[in-house]
């Protein structure tokens, strides 16, 4: 080496406290547009997924029904008879979902006609909260899969002041939510601060918390003098006092209940913060470019624990809405119902935004009152309902996945010569 | 092989991206194509390379008609790209990459990975390339994967490379080895069209200049032509390079900094015992090469990076402990050097960036609230005297060109009540046009009373502006220079050496 001396002169000292950026550092960028892309997108691609997710649905309803099957069996000689029976059975299923999710023609009068409609909303209300509480941290560049553990612990101590508390009619509920709120908000803080000062990851340490939170809960259910129904032995709470219970909204003889409002309201709440306030300001700048936010004095620790406490509010107020609006009669561990993983689905298919969220909450909502319906109906499997959400899923992630994975460029993104005003 | 463009034009919508354009390339010549961001530089380019069809025009190689449908076409016919943004997988090794897309095979199929690799040795050695064929390209410096871009192109045997800004992205260093690799190939009979807005490079290797302005050719120059008479052509109107700037009148010092030392994230010491003033009315640059601690210098200033010692004080106020917030409401605009990474969130609007770093009270947050009409006037306002060209304040920020979106930054740091500007490469990727603009901002900031310290890797921009200069090597302070010190002394400077009179 020491008398060729043809290499391009390498570049000495000085520069080892700052190398050049390396391609790593790019592909981390390239993933975390990707992750934006997924939780940020716009609406259109959202309606998309939605119309191919149920469209691959029919294809599943058609294929697994026994009655296309055997005209398929003889498809050569009448052709006609299978395509006869693949339009029945698409459309059977989907009459069915309608009469189980928006009107049911069958019956004499409105007022029960529109009953499928109010089961929908009912089961759209803790959908709503939940997609919230989720989408209001993907805004924040966070990712919270803690809903189960939230709405757990939401219900549980909301619960407990609701079955325990000796409160006034119009006070007991307005405190059964404060307390929710302020469980499931705990239950996330502890997520946020892990994160905020220690960088542990906020995907691992919720779902951590799911499981101490469900076992937490089971433990209380299964303990005299806890929550456990004073005179048994289920791991299942008494009854929510008369005093606590959602009203219903609209009558009797339906089950939808006030909590419709107050999701209504979240949204509206939610919407504001993030659109109109500086909080949202900070959460949205925090979420698209930490660096940037952080360089003009945003204070990113901080954005990060309330985004979180904020969102386990939301997922505490779902957990309350179960106890005091859908299962009155005492809960158990699973009164979750797997809302608090429903709720990421419909805050992607919401792209993250109150009004999208609200709208995704009602279709989730549909699926579960039209699912049931349609098994009753057309013995169309239930999990065809489910294949459809994760379909919905799948569509919507995949595509800036894939171009994350294999470097493709976004589609358009050759058209950027543009020079404003000229 | 020569090249010759005849007559391309390219329109996208209302847009005329390129107009007629002629450009003939002869074998082992460096021609540069010298425009403005957004005159349509690469737009050419990526139509002589089959990424785009023009609309009329044609493309001929040693005077035969070529219809390339894309890039596949152009790489056969002799045509190499290294573009701006590399077509890498970093996940592949640099001999993979170079195979990829016309993959040598042996029997039934299986790659034949060993002629890639001994293909990049041998064009390794005939460049004087030192790049290892088995290294991961994620774990190589840009200005190397940039080779690994050249030796990808050359290995297909490309009589003509086109660079499209292939020094955006590069440290000093690094360009100045670019330059002697660009110069080596045309020796060796390429013919090589450099695409660039920077003078200084242009000067410094082209044989010949190809002016573009608003998608048209405006004239060609020759290498000896002065900085002004390019800077005029690119711009289409008389530019100044030299900052009109009345001599300082320092008041009080505003900014004095003792002793600061700051470690990396590795422990190493980046800035070390570092010590001085910055008086109302005077602009302090700061000269180095990059990486000698400037960038952590300035981050510890407005609170971003942790102190090991030192001192730093504002109008006489300890703000050594301050958080950034503190330290931007105690009267200190800071333009970061990345403006990418740090200065802006591209998908907010215009207006939002405007008050990126006032969100936390009047006169845009009241009771909690954005006051969206006061940041929509005071948007509308700023944008005009700022010169920011954008359809609408509510334009994302990100769509802008790079000057444009400097300009943003720039006005949100001076549109506010500050006693001390710290403004960290603030042309950096920025065209001729909007750098007179910036400079000019920055004087008669100075003029109004702040304290301005300027960090920048361009010893031009330094000279322009500073009052006094600080040179930093590794970390330290080699000395501080009255503002006209020669370049001479301030390369010897930022080598590390002292010369004589200089004071430390």
């Amino acid at each position: 080496m020491s008398d060729v001396q043809t290499a391009p002169p390498v570049p000495e000292g000085p520069q080892t406290p700052e190398e050049s950026p390396t391609a790593k550092e790019l592909q981390r960028e390239r993933w975390r547009r990707a992750i934006r892309e997924i939780t940020l997108g716009g609406p259109l691609i959202g309606l998309i997924s939605v119309l191919l997710a149920m469209l691959v649905g029919s294809i599943l309803i058609a294929a697994t029904d026994p009655k296309v099957a055997e005209a398929a069996g003889y498809f050569f000689s009448r052709p006609g008879d299978t395509f006869g029976a693949i339009w029945e059975s698409i459309s059977g299923a989907y009459t069915a979902f309608f009469r189980g999710a928006v009107y049911n023609f069958n019956r004499p009068d409105f007022a029960s006609g529109i009953k499928p409609l109010t089961e929908t909303l009912t089961f759209a209300t803790p959908l709503i909260v939940a997609g919230l509480g989720v989408g209001l941290t993907f805004r924040a560049g966070l990712f919270n899969i803690g809903g189960r553990g939230q709405m757990l612990l939401g219900a549980a101590i909301g619960g407990w002041i609701g079955f325990a508390a000796p409160l006034p009619i119009v006070l007991h509920p307005i405190v059964v939510v404060i307390v929710g709120m302020a469980a499931g908000a705990f239950w996330a803080a502890i997520a946020g601060v892990l994160k905020a000062y220690t960088g542990a990851h906020e995907v691992i340490v919720t779902i951590m918390l799911n499981y101490v939170g469900y076992y937490l809960v089971f433990w209380m259910l299964s303990t005299k003098g806890l929550l456990q129904a004073p005179g048994s032995n289920n791991p299942k709470s008494p009854p929510m006092a008369e005093t606590a219970v959602f009203p219903p909204l609209i009558g009797d003889q339906y089950n939808l209940h006030v909590g419709f409002l107050i999701s209504i309201a979240a949204v509206v709440v939610v919407w504001w913060i993030l659109e109109r306030s500086s909080l949202g300001f900070a959460f949205r700048a925090v979420g698209l470019n930490p660096r940037a936010a952080q360089t003009a004095g945003i204070n990113t620790k901080r954005v990060t624990i309330i985004a979180m406490c904020m969102s386990g509010a939301l997922l505490g107020l779902a957990g309350v809405q179960q106890v005091l609006g859908t299962v009155t009669t005492g809960f158990s561990a699973g009164i979750d119902a797997g809302i608090g993983f429903d709720a990421i689905t419909v805050a992607l298919l919401g792209r993250s935004r109150p009004w999208g969220i609200l709208a995704a909450g009602i279709l989730f909502g549909a699926f579960k009152a039209g699912g049931y319906s349609m098994q009753a109906a057309e013995g169309v499997q239930i999990d065809i309902v489910t294949v459809v959400q994760a379909l919905i899923v799948l569509f919507l992630a995949a595509p800036p996945l894939i171009r994350a994975m294999f470097h493709l460029p976004e589609p358009g993104a050759k058209r950027k010569v543009k020079e404003a005003k000229a | 092989m020569k090249l010759e463009l005849r007559g391309i034009t390219k329109t996208f919508g209302a847009l005329v991206a390129n107009d007629h354009i002629d450009l003939t390339v002869e074998p082992g010549e460096i021609h540069c194509l010298l425009g403005e961001n957004g005159a349509g530089k690469s737009t050419l380019m990526n139509v002589l390379y089959g990424l785009l069809q023009a609309d009329s025009g044609e493309i001929l190689l040693d005077d035969v008609v070529q219809h390339f449908k894309g890039p596949r076409d152009a790489m056969k016919a002799g045509i190499g790209m290294v573009h701006q943004h590399f077509m890498l997988i970093p996940v592949f090794t640099v001999a993979e990459n170079v195979m990829l897309g016309h993959e040598p095979t042996k029997f039934a199929g299986a790659l034949d990975l060993a002629t890639a690799r001994e293909r990049v040795r041998e064009i390794s050695a005939r460049f004087g390339f030192d790049v290892d064929p088995d290294a991961l390209v994620e774990d190589l410096p840009v200005g190397v994967q940039q080779r690994v871009e050249i030796i990808k192109a050359l290995s297909r045997d490309a009589q003509v490379l086109v660079f499209d800004e292939p020094t955006a992205v590069l440290t000093p260093q690094e360009t100045d080895e670019l330059m002697a690799i660009m110069r080596q190939l045309s020796e060796s009979g390429t013919a090589i069209v450099f695409i660039t807005h920077k003078l200084r490079e242009v000067r410094e290797v082209a044989d010949r200049i190809t002016v573009i302005r608003l998608g048209k050719v405006v004239g060609e120059a020759s290498p000896t032509a002065s900085n002004e008479e390019l800077a005029t052509l690119m711009v289409g109107r008389d530019v100044d390079l030299v900052v009109d700037r009345e001599p300082a009148q320092p008041g009080a010092p505003r900014l004095v900094v003792e002793g600061l030392t700051v470690a990396d994230h590795m422990g190493n010491v980046v800035v070390n015992d570092v010590s001085f003033e910055v008086r109302a009315g005077e602009i302090v640059g700061v000269a180095g090469v990059q990486g000698n601690g400037q960038t952590e210098l300035t981050e510890a200033l407005v609170g971003l990076r942790h102190l090991l010692r030192g001192r730093v004080e504002l109008d006489g106020d300890d703000v050594t402990k301050d958080k950034v917030r503190a330290v931007l409401d105690a009267g200190v605009g800071y333009i970061p050097e990345d403006r990418s990474a740090d200065g802006l969130v591209k998908q907010f609007t215009v207006a939002e960036n405007l008050m990126l770093d006032r969100s936390n009270g009047a006169p845009f947050v009241r009771f909690g609230a954005l006051q969206r009409g006061v940041l929509a006037r005071f948007a509308e306002e700023t944008v005009e005297e700022f010169d920011i060209r954008t359809p609408s304040i509510a334009e994302q920020a990100g769509r802008l060109s790079g000057g444009n979106q400097q300009k943003v930054v720039v006005a949100r740091e001076l549109s506010r009540e500050i006693g001390v500007l710290i403004a960290s490469q603030p042309t950096r990727g920025v065209d001729v046009g909007s750098i007179e603009f910036i400079h000019k901002r920055i004087v008669a900031a100075r003029d109004a009373g702040v304290a301005v310290l300027v960090v920048s890797t361009e010893l031009e921009e330094i000279q322009a502006l500073s009052d006094r200069i600080i040179v930093m090597y590794r970390g330290r302070i080699v000395g501080i220079v009255p503002g006209d010190a020669s370049r001479e002394t301030l390369g010897l400077m930022m080598a590390g050496e002292t010369p004589a009179g200089a004071a430390a």
